[in-house]
């Protein structure tokens, strides 16, 4: 009896800190501005991200080589987006307003996966723009 | 003998917890983390040793038995004061470090003399003295586990209602969240279906790396001055 209170009380508490951890990084690439660069190579228009365009945006971030210090972040935001999309899924029909929150924090994963790809894009540019100068 | 899953989680555990101590020292955030370098820091001399008595006198040695189990129940109390440095830098203003010490003191042996209780109730069924050792320590920290679950837990809903807006700070707690409430669940789970053993086994080596990993990205990325809105961070539906 004991340890599957333990087990639910865990995990019900896994899930909150999960949670909160990765809305803690959303939160802080939300105050990052992209740049008109990363706007162009990612076909965002009106400075509007859409939640679909999550799987796209990370796909190019796959594209880019890492600087090495973003994995963690990018596997706990993909986590996250799978979690919204099967509560999503799940409430659609039973509670609209929790389906419109997930379908607003998948928007905000996908401008996490922007932020994230603007700082690719800024990393190569400047280990290119490094090492020309070094040849040059 | 170990498995290379195993070595490959061992390898980058290491390296991260290697790389938050280096990235404390070259920030010269090592005072204001101290704990948590400090904890770091003995996670990785611990690592290394246990590797090297590993290489020396084999798996089935008593030495690395003894030495596991010893260092593994050290690193778990080490990981509580961690949790407690932490609530005094939340609490810092308050003044109220003096009763900090003494509630994580008195909670701290009241948890081994509840361990020990537990097992001492199993003592007769247990033939040897390496055995009755191991399971006092795996009792000692599936038991802290679950209390720094629930500490963490307290700490946190205390940053909520302060309205704590330090980013590495809010990202320490929850990535140490994270860490006890798997290894809570992971024991819990274990004890109720014996049967996924093997499979649970895997959990704790790979939440092992997930903290210094975590925290790394945090004392890495995130500057001291950065600044985070809690309301931001809990979800919660609005209702329009």
């Amino acid at each position: 009896m004991i340890p599957a209170l333990i087990f639910v009380v865990s995990v019900a508490a896994l899930l909150q800190f999960f949670v909160s951890y990765c809305r803690s990084l959303i939160a802080a690439s939300g105050k990052v501005e992209l740049s008109d660069q990363t706007r162009e190579v990612a076909g965002i228009e009106d400075h509007i991200v859409y939640g679909d365009d999550f799987h796209r945006l990370l796909q190019l971030v796959g594209l880019c080589p890492e600087p090495g210090n973003d994995r963690v972040e990018v596997w706990s935001v993909r986590t996250y987006f799978r979690l919204l999309n099967a509560l999503r899924a799940a409430c659609r029909a039973i509670s609209p307003t929790v389906a419109d929150w997930a379908e607003r924090e998948r928007v905000s994963c996908s401008y996490f996966a922007a932020v994230t790809l603007d700082r690719r894009i800024t990393y190569n540019r400047d280990l290119m723009a490094e090492q020309m100068s070094h040849h040059g | 003998m170990l498995s290379p899953v195993s070595w490959f989680l061992t390898l980058a555990c290491l390296c991260c917890e290697a790389g938050v101590v280096v990235f404390l020292l070259r920030r010269g955030d090592f005072r204001r983390y101290f704990a948590v370098g400090l904890y770091m820091a003995l996670s990785f001399l611990f690592g290394v040793a246990r590797y090297v008595i590993l290489f020396r006198y084999g798996f089935e040695s008593n030495l690395y038995f003894f030495f596991y189990h010893y260092s593994d129940g050290f690193l778990t109390i080490c990981l509580f004061v961690v949790l407690m440095s932490l609530y005094l830098r939340v609490f810092e203003d308050m003044g109220v470090s003096q009763y900090l010490r003494v509630g994580a003191l008195l909670l701290l042996s009241g948890t081994s003399w509840f361990s020990y209780q537990v097992l001492a109730e199993n003592l007769l069924k247990i033939n040897t003295a390496n055995l009755q050792f191991a399971r006092f320590v795996v009792e000692l920290e599936q038991n802290l586990y679950f209390v720094g679950l629930v500490l963490t837990y307290l700490l946190w809903g205390a940053m909520i209602k302060v309205r704590e807006n330090r980013t590495r700070l809010i990202q320490l707690v929850l990535a140490l969240g994270v860490y006890f409430s798997a290894f809570a669940a992971c024991y819990a789970l274990r004890n109720l279906h014996p049967q996924f053993k093997a499979i649970l086994d895997y959990v704790p080596p790979v939440m092992a790396v997930c903290l210094p990993l975590a925290w790394f990205v945090t004392i890495h990325r995130i500057p001291e001055e950065a600044r985070l809105a809690t309301t931001h961070v809990v979800p919660a539906p609005k209702h329009h």
